[in-house]
C-alpha cells in the first residue's frame, strides 16, 4: 500500500506549503481545518488505519501520525509568527496624537497654607520635645486676662480689642465669656492639669475686631510653654533659634529686644535676622522691604513666665518660688506670610482656591 | 509719645545720630515707632535779616516789597512779604532760596505780581514753631544779620515716636525719656527740672482742697497765682508744644501741656476767681450727678466716679477733664494750679463709662505716682512766674502727700543667674540698676535694691529687677542654649494624629482646605433655614454679617465656593476642618460646646473637561459620598450612611443620608436642596457632607494582621429583586448574616430597574460576594451552601426574587 504512504507524504508536502504560504491568522486557520479539520483527509487516514491488513497498520499509522504531528508543529509555529506580526501591524496602525493635552487623574486638593504652617511648626516643637494641646475658643475673662496678670486698665479688655460673648454686662466679672484674644489662656489651662515639667505648645484660633492687611478679626496663634525647675531665658533664646532656623533657614540668627507683656517677666520680642537681603540691603543695593531696611524681623512675643501667673497655678504644683519658665506666642499666618511672601492677610480667609493651589 | 530731640538733649544728649539712639532705645526697651523730621530742612538757608526798606508794592496793595539784609557781606536781597506788620529797621526770619519748609516744599527766586522776591520773611506757622500767621516774627535788635536763625529760634528737630509700654508710665515725659537715655547710653543725666522749688509749704491763702475719697485720690497738690497776665506763649516754648504735637493756646494753658509733656503728670488750671467759696472738695459723684465739661457735653456720672466741686457744685471730672465754668480765659488773673494723682484703675474706668479720653485720663489710667503730682507743680511753678510774670500766693495744698515708703527688694545673685542662664556680675547689675536711679547696697547673696517712687507699681518683685538687669545688661549676649528637658518628650495625641489625617485624606482626594469665618450672620442661618437653632452672639460684632459664631461649616463652604465660582472655577471641591460653637442646652454659666468638625462640598464637573470626555459627569451625592468614603476608610473607621431620620432642612429629602462612625449619628450627606443652592447661584447639584470628627476618636485601634494571602478567594455573583424601599445596605447586611464570616465582602456592583421585565417598584440589585477562609481553601459545596443561605434569606427576610445566575 504505497499509495497510501505516498499519499500521507503528498498530503504532508501540500499541507507544508499550504502553511508556509498562509499569511493570516484566518487563512493558517482556513489551513488548519482543511488538512487536520473533521473531515480532512489526514485524520481520515489515520481513523481508517484500523481497517488496514495488519502488517500495513503498523507503517501507515506512524506515517500519518508523524505527518500529523509535524503539521501540528508547522501550523503553531507559523501561528505563532503570524500573530506577533499582525500585532506589530496592528500596534502600527494604533497611532496617537502624542501632543494632545493628558487626561489626568483627579488634581489632589491641597491643605490651607495655615494648616500646613501650623504643622510645620508644631513638628519643629514635638522635634524640640513638646507636646500639642488645643483649649476652647469662647473664654472667660479670668483666663483670658485676670490669671495673666492683666491689669483691670489694660486696653486691651475694651469691647473695642475683645469680643464679648452676648450678654455681657460685666467686661470685668472673671466667668464673662468672650471669644480668646490670644492662646495665652491655655497656659493656664494646661498648668492646671499637667504638674511641672510641661513643655507644650498649643496652637489654635484667636479673635481680635480689627480688619486690615495685617489683621484680620479671627486669626491663629501657637502659644509654647516650657516650665521646669531649671528653664532659663537662654534656653527661650536657643528654643526659637531652633525654630527660627528649622522655618527660615539654617543661618538665621535670633536677637532678644526688651518689650512688655503682662504675663512675662522679663518679656522679650523676638527677631529673626532678615531672610531676603543681607543687613537690610538687597543684592542691588537697594533697601530691603521685608524687613525695612533694617536686617531683622520681628516674629513673635515671649519671656520669663511671670510669678503672678505661677501663683494662679500655685496648687497644680506651680510654687513661683520652684519653677520657673517661658512663654511665647507666635501669629500663624504672620509666619506664613514672612516665609512666603504673602503681602495681605486677607487672602488667607477669601480662600480664593487660585491663592490655596500656590501652596 | 512724640519726644523732639532738641527738648530730650536739654536733659541727656548722648553722642549718637537719632538713628542710633532710636536703635539703642529699642534694644533696651523702649520701642520707636518712627523718627520724624519736625520743621525746616537746608538750614543753612535760614538767617537773622534786617529790614533795611519796605515799600508798598506797586501793583498789589496788601503786599510789601523790602529790602532785607542778610549779613555775610551779601548784597541786601529784595523780598516780596505780604505781612501787615513789617516795617524798615525790624530785626526778622529769613528763609533765603533753597530753603526747605515744614512741609517739604523747597523755596525758590518767585515773582509776586511782576516783583522778585528772594525768599521769605517768616511767620511762626511757616516754620512749624507756633501757629500764628497774622504777622512776621519780629526778633531781638541785638541780633546780627545772617546769623544762623537755628542759634535763636529751634526750628528745626528730629522727633521720636516712642511706644511706651504699659508698665512704663514714668516715660510718659521727656524727663522720663531722658532718664532712661541716660540709663541705655551712659551720657550724663541733668538733674531734674524740678529740683529748685521757688514756692513755700503752709496753708495757702483763700483757696482750699478737701478729698473726701483718699482711696481714688491718693494725692492733690495745688498752689495759687496773682497777677497772671494771660497772654501767648513765648515762641521757644510754642515751638516746642508744636514740635510734640500739642498745638498752643495761651500761656497759661500751654504751661499746663508743657509741664506735663515734660513730668508726665497731667495739671489742670482753675480760674481761682470762678472757684466758689475758693474752696474745692474731691468727692465721689452722686448717682445721675450731671456736669458740662470743656468739649461743652453734659456728662451724666455715677457713685463709682470722682469730680472736683466748688461752692456751687461740679467743676471737673477728677482726672479726665475740667469743667467749663471753673476754665481760664482771657481775663483771668488768679490762677488755681492743680496737680493731682488719682487712682488709675478708676479714672480707667470713668473715662471708659463716659467714652471720654483725654491726654489726662490716658495717663492717670497708667497709674502715676503721688511723688510726681508735686513735681509738675513746681515745674508749674516755675513757669507761671517765668513766662507769665505771676505772682506766687505762699503756701502750697498738698493733701495726702508723698506715696509710701520706698520697698527695699533682695536681689539674688544666683537667682539672676539661674533665671537668665548667663552669669551678670553683681558689680554689673549695681551699675544698672543705679543708672536707674535705683538705691543699692550690698547683701550677702546679692543686692539690696530700693525702687525709686516713679517705679514703685513696675517694679515690686525680684523678677522685675532681673528685668530690669537683663534689658541693659543681658539679652545683647545672651547665649543660646536648650531646656534640659528633664526626660520630657513630644508627640502628637491619637486625636491630633486623626485629624492631621483626615486633613490629608480630603486633600489626596482632589479637595481643597479652607479656613472659613468662625463668625456667620443672621442670614446665613435664615437661607440655610437653620434660624431656629440657637446660637452664640457676640456683644459687640464688627459687623451684623459677623454678629454669631457657626453651628455648621456649611455656611463658610458655600461663601467660598460660590465666590470660587464667580471667579471662573468651574469645578468646586473644598473641606474645612475645625470648630463649630453650640450653647448649652439649658443653664447659663456653662461655656458653649466647641466640637470639632470636618465638612465638605463638591460641585460642578467631577473632574476636569478634556478632549477624551467632554462632559464629565457632574458632582452629586455619590461623588460626595465617595469623599466621605475616602476619608473614613483612610482612617480606618467603621461608618455607613443611612436613611435619614428627620433629614436637614438644606438638603435634598430625597437624596441626603445619616453619617453614622461605630454606630453613632455623627452628621449629614446630601445633595443641597436646590433652593437653598440657588441661593448661593447654584444651578447644579451641590453635594456635601458634614460630621463631627471627634466621634471618631478612639475608634481606630491598631489593626490586626489576618491571612489574606495564603488561600484564594471565590467570587460570586448573585443578583436579587427587591422592592426600590429595601436600601442596598440592608441586602449587604442580610447577606451577610446568613453568609456568616465565610463572607469576607460583598457589595453592590450593578443597580438595574425595568416595570416590565422585573416589575413596577423593584430594583434589582447585583451583589459581588467575596468568600475566604483563613485556613484553607474553599470548596465548590461549601461557596454553593453559602450562597444558598443567602438566596434564601434574601427571598425569607426581604422577600427578595434571586434571580437565577
Amino acid at each position: 500500500m504505497t499509495d497510501t504512504t505516498d499519499r500521507i507524504e503528498q498530503l504532508r508536502r501540500e499541507a507544508s506549503d499550504a502553511v508556509a504560504a498562509a499569511g493570516s491568522s484566518a487563512a493558517l486557520e482556513e489551513v488548519r481545518i482543511r488538512y487536520l479539520g473533521r473531515k480532512a483527509e489526514l485524520p481520515n487516514l489515520l481513523r481508517g488505519v484500523a481497517q488496514l491488513a495488519p502488517e500495513q497498520r503498523a507503517a501507515t499509522g506512524k506515517a500519518a501520525n508523524q505527518a500529523r504531528q509535524a503539521l501540528e508543529a508547522a501550523i503553531e509555529a507559523r501561528g505563532g509568527e503570524l500573530a506577533s506580526a499582525e500585532l506589530h501591524d496592528r500596534l502600527a496602525q494604533d497611532r496617537i496624537d502624542v501632543t494632545l493635552p493628558a487626561d489626568p487623574l483627579p488634581a489632589v486638593g491641597r491643605l490651607h497654607l495655615m494648616t500646613r504652617t501650623r504643622r510645620e511648626i508644631e513638628d519643629v516643637f514635638i522635634g524640640l520635645g513638646f507636646n500639642v494641646a488645643e483649649g476652647p475658643e469662647i473664654e472667660t475673662v479670668y483666663y483670658n486676662f485676670d490669671a495673666l496678670n492683666f491689669a483691670p486698665t489694660h486696653p486691651s479688655r475694651l469691647e473695642s480689642d475683645t469680643f464679648y460673648l452676648k450678654p455681657t454686662d460685666d467686661l470685668f466679672a472673671p466667668d464673662t465669656q468672650l471669644l480668646r484674644v490670644h492662646t495665652s489662656p491655655m497656659q493656664i489651662r494646661a498648668m492646671e492639669t499637667q504638674p511641672p515639667p510641661i513643655y507644650i505648645i498649643l496652637p489654635g484660633r484667636v479673635y481680635r475686631p480689627d480688619s486690615d492687611a495685617t489683621h484680620t478679626p479671627q486669626f491663629h496663634q501657637i502659644e509654647g510653654l516650657a516650665v521646669d525647675t531649671d528653664v532659663t531665658l537662654a534656653d527661650l533664646k536657643g528654643t526659637l533659634l531652633a525654630f527660627a532656623r528649622a522655618i527660615f533657614g539654617s543661618d538665621r540668627q535670633v536677637r532678644l529686644r526688651p518689650h512688655f507683656f503682662p504675663f512675662t517677666e522679663p518679656s522679650v520680642e523676638v527677631d529673626v535676622s532678615c531672610f531676603n537681603c543681607d543687613a537690610g540691603v538687597l543684592p542691588d543695593g537697594s533697601r530691603c522691604g521685608l524687613c525695612k531696611g533694617s536686617g531683622w524681623i520681628e516674629i513673635l512675643g515671649s519671656g520669663m513666665v511671670d510669678p503672678n501667673v505661677f501663683a494662679h497655678v500655685a496648687q497644680y504644683g506651680y510654687d513661683p518660688e520652684a519653677v520657673q519658665g517661658f512663654a511665647f506666642g507666635m501669629g500663624i499666618e504672620r509666619i506664613a506670610m514672612l516665609k512666603h511672601g504673602v503681602p495681605d492677610l486677607r487672602l488667607f480667609y477669601d480662600n480664593d482656591v487660585r491663592f490655596l493651589e500656590q501652596f | 509719645m512724640r519726644v523732639p530731640i532738641e527738648w530730650l538733649h536739654e536733659y541727656c544728649a548722648p553722642e549718637l545720630t537719632t538713628q542710633a539712639l532710636a536703635e539703642r532705645l529699642a534694644m533696651t526697651g523702649t520701642e520707636v515707632e518712627r523718627i520724624e523730621h519736625h520743621g525746616v530742612r537746608a538750614l543753612e538757608n535760614f538767617v537773622v535779616g534786617k529790614v533795611l526798606e519796605a515799600h508798598r508794592h506797586p501793583d498789589a496793595d496788601r503786599l510789601r516789597v523790602c529790602l532785607v539784609d542778610t549779613g555775610n557781606g551779601d548784597e541786601p536781597s529784595q523780598i516780596v512779604c505780604g505781612a501787615p506788620n513789617v516795617a524798615a529797621g525790624q530785626t526778622v526770619a529769613v528763609a533765603k532760596p533753597g530753603s526747605v519748609m515744614p512741609d517739604g516744599t523747597g523755596l525758590k527766586v518767585a515773582k509776586l505780581r511782576g516783583q522778585r522776591s528772594h525768599g521769605m520773611i517768616l511767620a511762626e506757622d511757616e516754620l512749624a514753631i507756633g501757629t500764628d500767621h497774622d504777622g512776621i516774627i519780629v526778633l531781638d535788635d541785638a541780633l546780627v544779620a545772617g546769623t544762623p536763625l537755628a542759634q535763636v529760634l529751634p526750628i528745626s528737630t528730629e522727633v521720636l515716636t516712642l511706644e511706651i509700654t504699659p508698665n512704663r508710665p514714668d516715660c510718659l515725659g521727656v524727663y522720663g525719656v531722658a532718664r532712661e537715655t541716660h540709663a541705655a547710653t551712659g551720657a550724663p543725666l541733668a538733674p531734674p527740672p524740678w529740683r529748685q522749688d521757688p514756692g513755700s509749704g503752709g496753708d495757702v491763702a483763700g483757696a482750699s482742697v478737701t478729698v473726701e475719697c483718699p482711696d481714688l485720690c491718693p494725692r492733690f497738690t495745688a498752689r495759687a497765682f496773682e497777677d497772671v497776665k494771660l497772654g501767648e506763649s513765648p515762641t521757644w516754648l510754642k515751638a516746642r508744644l508744636m514740635a510734640a504735637g500739642q498745638r498752643p493756646i495761651s500761656n497759661v494753658v500751654d504751661i499746663t501741656n508743657y509741664v506735663m509733656l515734660l513730668s508726665g503728670n497731667p495739671l489742670h488750671a482753675f480760674d481761682l476767681d470762678r472757684v466758689a467759696g475758693g474752696q474745692l472738695t474731691v468727692r465721689r459723684a452722686r448717682d445721675g450727678e450731671q456736669l458740662q465739661t470743656l468739649d461743652g457735653q453734659t456728662r451724666t456720672l455715677d457713685s463709682e466716679m470722682v469730680l472736683i466741686a466748688d461752692g456751687d457744685g461740679p467743676t471737673s471730672i477728677a482726672g479726665v477733664m475740667g469743667g467749663a465754668r471753673s476754665e481760664v480765659s482771657d481775663d483771668t488773673t488768679r490762677v488755681l494750679m492743680e496737680a493731682a494723682n488719682w487712682f488709675g484703675a478708676n479714672i480707667h474706668r470713668t473715662s471708659l463709662k463716659l467714652g471720654l479720653r483725654s491726654e489726662a485720663s490716658t495717663r492717670y489710667e497708667k497709674q502715676l505716682q503721688p511723688e510726681q503730682a508735686l513735681d509738675a507743680l513746681v515745674l508749674a511753678t516755675q513757669l507761671m512766674i517765668d513766662v507769665c510774670g505771676a505772682r506766687l500766693a505762699p503756701g502750697t495744698i498738698d493733701v495726702g502727700g508723698p506715696g509710701p515708703a520706698p520697698e527695699t527688694i533682695r536681689l539674688r545673685d544666683a537667682k539672676v543667674t539661674g533665671l537668665l542662664g548667663v552669669q551678670i556680675p553683681r558689680s554689673r547689675s549695681a551699675e544698672i540698676l543705679t543708672a536707674l536711679e535705683f538705691g543699692v547696697a550690698d547683701a550677702p547673696d546679692g543686692l539690696d535694691v530700693t525702687v525709686p517712687a516713679f517705679r514703685r507699681t513696675d517694679v515690686s518683685r525680684e523678677a522685675d529687677l532681673i528685668e530690669e538687669v537683663s534689658r541693659l545688661g543681658a539679652l545683647e549676649s545672651l547665649p543660646a542654649t536648650l531646656p534640659s528637658r528633664h526626660g520630657a518628650s513630644g508627640r502628637l495625641t491619637g486625636r491630633q494624629r486623626l485629624r492631621r489625617a483626615a486633613s490629608d485624606a480630603l486633600a489626596a482626594q482632589g479637595l481643597h482646605e479652607i479656613v472659613g469665618w468662625s463668625f456667620e450672620s443672621p442670614d446665613h442661618a435664615a437661607r440655610l433655614r437653620i434660624a431656629q437653632r440657637p446660637v452664640v452672639e457676640l456683644q459687640n460684632p464688627m459687623s451684623a454679617e459677623q454678629a454669631r459664631l457657626r453651628t455648621t461649616l456649611l455656611g463658610s463652604l458655600l461663601d467660598v465656593a460660590q465666590l470660587n465660582r464667580h471667579r471662573g472655577a468651574q469645578a468646586v471641591r473644598l473641606f474645612e476642618a475645625g470648630a463649630v460653637y453650640l450653647p448649652p442646652d439649658a443653664a447659663v454659666g456653662h461655656p458653649p460646646a466647641e466640637p470639632y468638625h470636618v465638612g465638605a462640598v463638591v460641585t460642578g464637573p467631577v473632574r476636569p473637561a478634556t478632549w477624551l470626555d467632554a462632559e464629565p459627569r457632574a458632582a452629586d451625592f455619590f461623588a460626595a459620598k465617595g469623599a466621605l468614603a475616602g476619608l473614613l476608610d483612610s482612617l480606618r473607621v467603621p461608618w455607613n450612611v443611612a436613611e435619614p431620620g428627620d433629614p436637614e432642612t438644606f438638603l435634598h429629602p430625597g437624596r441626603s443620608g445619616q453619617v453614622v462612625i461605630g454606630g453613632a449619628p455623627a452628621g449629614w450627606i446630601g445633595e443641597l436642596h436646590p433652593e437653598v443652592a440657588a441661593l448661593w447661584d447654584f444651578t447644579e447639584p451641590v453635594a456635601g457632607f458634614e460630621l463631627d470628627l471627634d466621634l471618631a476618636d478612639g475608634l481606630v485601634a491598631a489593626p490586626r494582621y489576618a491571612d489574606v494571602t495564603s488561600f484564594p478567594e471565590v467570587r460570586e455573583d448573585l443578583a436579587v429583586i427587591v422592592s426600590d424601599a429595601v436600601p442596598a445596605d440592608e441586602v449587604i447586611t442580610v447577606a451577610r448574616r446568613a453568609a456568616g464570616p465565610l463572607l469576607t465582602r460583598a457589595e453592590v456592583f450593578d443597580v438595574y430597574r425595568d416595570p416590565e421585565r422585573i416589575g413596577a417598584g423593584n430594583v434589582s440589585l447585583a451583589l459581588r460576594l467575596h468568600f475566604r477562609a483563613p485556613d484553607r481553601t474553599l470548596t465548590d459545596e461549601e461557596v454553593a451552601g453559602r450562597r444558598r443561605r443567602i438566596a434564601a434569606a434574601l427571598t425569607k427576610e426581604l422577600s427578595g426574587r434571586v434571580r437565577d445566575s
